[in-house]
């Protein structure tokens, strides 16, 4: 199996104990990985080492050149439109073509033309994503992108992801607290812990994945249980 | 300042109901200073104030016409308004370098910002006699003079503006690739435009303040050469035309940059409402 990212011994501290501890991470083209954790785990820093805002000595670290990130908050540039924020950066001559079209695939095809500030959450954050894909990343970066998104809002979003990810077939590592997001968009489940990975599943059901499904059940149960919570129906 | 005034809370009344509502507001506003206009000219009338005191208002009228028709009034405006443009333009280039090479390096910032903080705490229309000094008494120190005094307050707000830019929008800016040109054009100017234009707005007043002191001295043109000539032969009103003048230019420039705000800010929920 090809990989696309391949990570050897990152290590990251700022002056205390170690926020990334020695770590190894690889993904093949195309894979959906969650990485969960609680605050504080790291799981932001490893984010932000692989988008580029932050470097730490590693053995190795292979990246693809075409990554993407969307963060928690949408940031936008409330000064420009939204199809000009999505076309933002993106040194073609088609531009704005490629960016109606990445409007319309997140349903936004009647804001395109929309400040930012008048926009919901939701949609907000859909921009975020079509300014995200537009680039046609290999590596599509995801920080806890609905964390801030209403219970519904959330659900839709992850099947907005998911029908994105078909489509795009970008490798995705989603940053997640929120463990059914998990279990329901990933491939491969990594929970991190004061820096280290501590557990490690692979998710062998078909997509759509119910909730009330025995294994996805049994899944969540666990990562809980690696998480410190114990569900309340356990 | 009209900011307040003119946005009406959303009562959520018939629309016609709220144009009524604010016609009779601004009415109601509008009686005490007429109040006032007609007991300063009943005064006038009545010999009780002096017109070497105070001219009264019918006669101001009259003198602003005289001065209109006479050419006098609008040659000494346009050597005035070229004043400020003059001494303005030069605080806008300089106030805005100033503050881009202190705002985007901690180096320029550590080299720029004390000096001007040092500067910027001395009562400027102080240093006047020291201008004549340097300048002679020809354009030199009114120009200068304007430009010193309104190139503070577009450095320190347009410093304020790039340094209190969200890093988050930057990180994104990283994010997209846009290179730091890409950042400073895309996200840092634009982000610290509506400080700018604030500072833009109070510059403009401090221009209009150092022209009238900088023309009350030796001035042979301008408004404040008509000012100085009117004091001399206890023309009152001559005065309060020329100072209605002085403020009717400042509306006009703080207007002209209203308008700019309103459309380079249009992008603001207040005012897309």
């Amino acid at each position: 199996m090809s990989t696309l990212v391949d990570i050897r011994k990152l290590h990251r501290s700022f002056g205390g104990p170690a926020v990334l501890d020695s770590i190894d991470l690889t993904m093949a083209p195309g894979e959906f990985v969650a990485l969960l954790g609680r605050s504080g785990s790291g799981k932001s820093t490893l984010l932000r080492v692989l988008a580029g805002l932050d470097t730490a000595p590693a053995q190795k670290l292979e990246l693809p050149v075409r990554r993407s990130v969307v963060f928690q908050e949408p940031r936008l540039l409330p000064w420009k439109s939204v199809i000009e924020n999505v076309a933002l950066g993106v040194r073609r001559a088609d531009a704005r073509t490629l960016a109606t079209q990445a409007l319309a695939d997140v349903g936004l095809s009647h804001r395109v033309d929309a400040w930012p500030l008048t926009l919901s959450g939701g949609e907000a954050q859909r921009s975020a994503l079509a300014r995200a894909l537009v680039r046609e990343p290999k590596l599509l970066l995801l920080d806890e992108p609905f964390a801030a998104l209403d219970a519904l809002t959330r659900l839709r979003m992850h099947d907005l992801v998911f029908e994105l990810w078909r489509k795009h077939h970008p490798a995705v590592l989603l940053v997640t607290h929120d463990v059914w997001e998990a279990v329901a968009l990933a491939d491969r489940i990594l929970v991190l812990d004061q820096g280290r990975f501590i557990k490690e599943i692979r998710v062998d059901i078909d997509h759509p994945r119910r909730r009330d499904d025995p294994r996805t059940s049994r899944i969540e149960a666990e990562l809980l249980k690696e998480l410190g919570v114990e569900p309340l129906h356990a | 300042m009209a900011d307040t005034s003119t946005a009406a809370p959303a009562t959520g009344q018939a629309p016609g109901r709220r144009g009524g509502r604010k016609l009779a507001n601004t009415a109601m506003r509008l009686a005490s200073p007429l109040a006032i206009i007609l007991v300063w000219q009943l005064a006038s009338m009545t010999g009780l104030l002096s017109p070497r005191i105070l001219a009264g208002p019918s006669e101001i009228i009259a003198t602003a016409g005289r001065l209109v028709a006479s050419g006098e009034l609008i040659t000494g405006l346009v050597v005035s308004f070229l004043r400020v443009l003059a001494g303005f333009s030069i605080a806008l280039v300089l106030g805005i370098l100033l503050a881009l090479v202190s705002g985007l390096s901690r180096l320029g910032e550590t080299i720029i910002d004390p000096p001007i903080q040092m500067l910027k705490a001395m009562p400027f229309l102080g240093l006047l006699p020291l201008f004549i000094l340097w300048f002679g008494i020809g354009e030199a120190p009114k120009i200068g003079l304007v430009a010193f005094g309104a190139v503070f307050p577009i450095y320190l707000t347009l410093h304020g503006g790039i340094r209190g830019i969200d890093k988050k929008l930057i990180e994104a800016g990283q994010t997209l690739e846009l290179g730091t040109f890409g950042i400073i054009r895309h996200i840092v100017i634009p982000g610290a435009l509506p400080s700018l234009l604030v500072g833009v707005r109070y510059g403009l007043s401090v221009a209009w303040l150092s022209l009238v002191v900088g023309e009350q001295i030796n001035a042979s043109s301008g408004i404040g050469y008509i000012i100085t000539y009117a004091r001399d032969f206890l023309q009152t009103d001559v005065i309060v035309v020329c100072l209605l003048v002085y403020a009717i230019m400042g509306l006009l420039t703080d207007g002209l940059v209203r308008m700019i705000e309103a459309y380079a800010l249009r992008w603001r929920p207040e005012v897309i409402a």
